[in-house]
This record gives structure tokens, sequence and C-alpha cells, in this order.
């Protein structure tokens, strides 16, 4: 485990920089992590997102897949794309503070 | 220090084949490259056209004859992994529907979506989806039979000019 400077806070990060314990999140490390990955700003509709999916995390232990995201209208499948260019889910997980998605789908 | 090899930015796909776990590998395999940020086309070809035409793609079904790995199923009936399936069972009315509705339930609980919500999954994320006019020739098939997904009929030559730079895979 190493430590990243992220919003001005020490932050404990795996090797591929998603956060270890999701809870020290803010909106302000998003907004850092977001930086790095080419997404500037992040806007509303992006941590309306991430939020749901943390949301989600902190229910059921796993962040809900790119369908599920879809089939209960929170985000469709095209915006998902054009919000996180490159790799949707793996970048709103590593925005939102959660681990890298284990899913293949 | 190694050299870090270079990732792959792009896959084009082949499906030849037509039975339900013939088309999902590649579905799976693009629909996973545009999550990792890939280009992905899946070319659709021979049997695999079933995949792509409005009145089959909600039908298509498990082989339960030829396939000496059937016993990997048995899992999904509670039994071991070991005990085979001789293919003459398979051959039995019936018994390749229920194979079928078996998968397509375990599917469903993976959270794996049907052949034609896959597509359309797949294309909302970028994917191209290619429909081989050799075979549609062939099974004396118009691009009204296909699904909306499809963004194009292409030749061979064709496939090759898109797949420009890409890792060519026959699955």
């Amino acid at each position: 485990m190493t430590t990243k400077d992220l919003a001005g806070a020490s932050i404990e990060v795996d090797g591929e920089g998603y956060l270890v314990d999701h809870k020290v999140w803010n909106r302000d490390i998003a907004t850092a992590i977001a930086k790095e990955e080419g997404i500037d700003p992040l806007t509303d509709r992006h941590l309306e997102v991430i939020e749901f999916m943390r949301k989600e995390f902190d229910e059921k232990g796993a962040a809900p897949s790119i369908r599920r995201l879809n089939k209960l209208n929170v985000v469709p499948t095209k915006e998902l794309y054009s919000l996180f260019p490159g790799g949707p889910a793996k970048k709103a997980a590593k925005i939102g503070g959660l681990g890298k998605p284990q899913g293949c789908i | 220090m190694s050299e870090q090899p270079e990732p792959i930015k792009k896959v084009s796909l082949i499906v030849s084949k037509g039975s339900l776990v013939d088309v999902y590998p590649a579905l799976v395999m693009g629909n996973g490259a545009r999550m990792e940020g890939m280009e992905a086309s899946i070319f659709f070809t021979f049997f695999g056209l079933g995949a792509l035409i409005k009145k089959t793609q909600n039908s298509l079904k498990v082989s339960t004859v030829g396939n000496p790995a059937m016993n990997m199923a048995m899992p999904m009936l509670k039994m071991p992994i070991t005990m085979p399936f001789p293919t003459l069972l398979g051959a039995i009315p019936g018994v390749s529907n229920f194979a079928t509705w078996m998968m397509k339930n375990e599917m469903e609980n993976l959270d794996i979506p049907t052949v034609p919500e896959f597509l359309e999954m797949f294309t909302d994320a970028g994917g191209e989806v290619f429909a081989c006019k050799l075979a549609m020739d062939m099974f004396k098939l118009t691009r009204e039979d296909l699904c909306d997904q499809v963004s194009s009929v292409l030749t061979v030559g064709e496939f090759y000019e898109k797949s420009a730079g890409a890792s060519i895979i026959f699955t």
C-alpha cells in the first residue's frame, strides 16, 4: 500500500490508485482523481452517478454494473461512456473512491 | 527494467457459429474491450448471423450433442462436474431446450444480458456490429431481416479494412 496526496490530504491507495478505504472519500478527492483520469471538470452529473454507485456499494458490498445503472435508469449506457470516456466502470469506481470493479460485464 | 508491452487498442471479433455458447464469448469479450476503453467490433458470419436476425436472435440454443465437455454443466443440476453426459442423451427431444433454459437462468443470475440486450449494450458502449455479406446471400437474408444494432453489411475485404490496426480474434 502507498499513500498519495489528494486534495491536500495523504490518502492510502492501492497499486493502481484506487482508494483503499472508500469511507475517506469526499468530493474534493473525487475532483483530484478525476483530473488525473482526464475528466475535468467533474460535473454534478458525474457525481450523481458516482454517488449512486457509492450508495449501492454501501448497501450491497459491490458497485453496480453498467447494465444495472442502465436498467435502474440511473444513467443510460451511451451517456455513461461519454461521461467517463475510456473505461466507464473502472473510472467511475476510481473517482468514486471504490475498489477496482471485479465483474466482466 | 523490462519494457512494458504495448496495450491492445482495438479488437475485431469474428463469430461464425450460432449456438448460444458460440455467440456469448464474443459479446462478453467485445463488450469487455469497450469497458477497457478499446475500440471493438464483432463480425457475424455463417451461422453466427442467427444472433443478428430479428426472428431468431431470441431463440439461440445450447447444443447438447457432440460436446464431450457437457459434464461441465452438471453442477447446475447439483451433480458432480465429473459426471459424463453422453451425446446420445443430448439428442433426446427437449434436452437442448432444457439445457438452454438452464443456461439462460444461470446467466440471468450472473447479470448477463440476453443476446438482443447484449447487442444493444455493446453498441451503446460504442462497439460496432457487422454482418457478413456472403453469408447473408447464402442464407437469402436482407438488411431488413437483421436487428437495428447492425451498423453495416461487409464483404471480407471491407471487414479487413475496418480492422486496420486491430487484433483479430476468431471465437
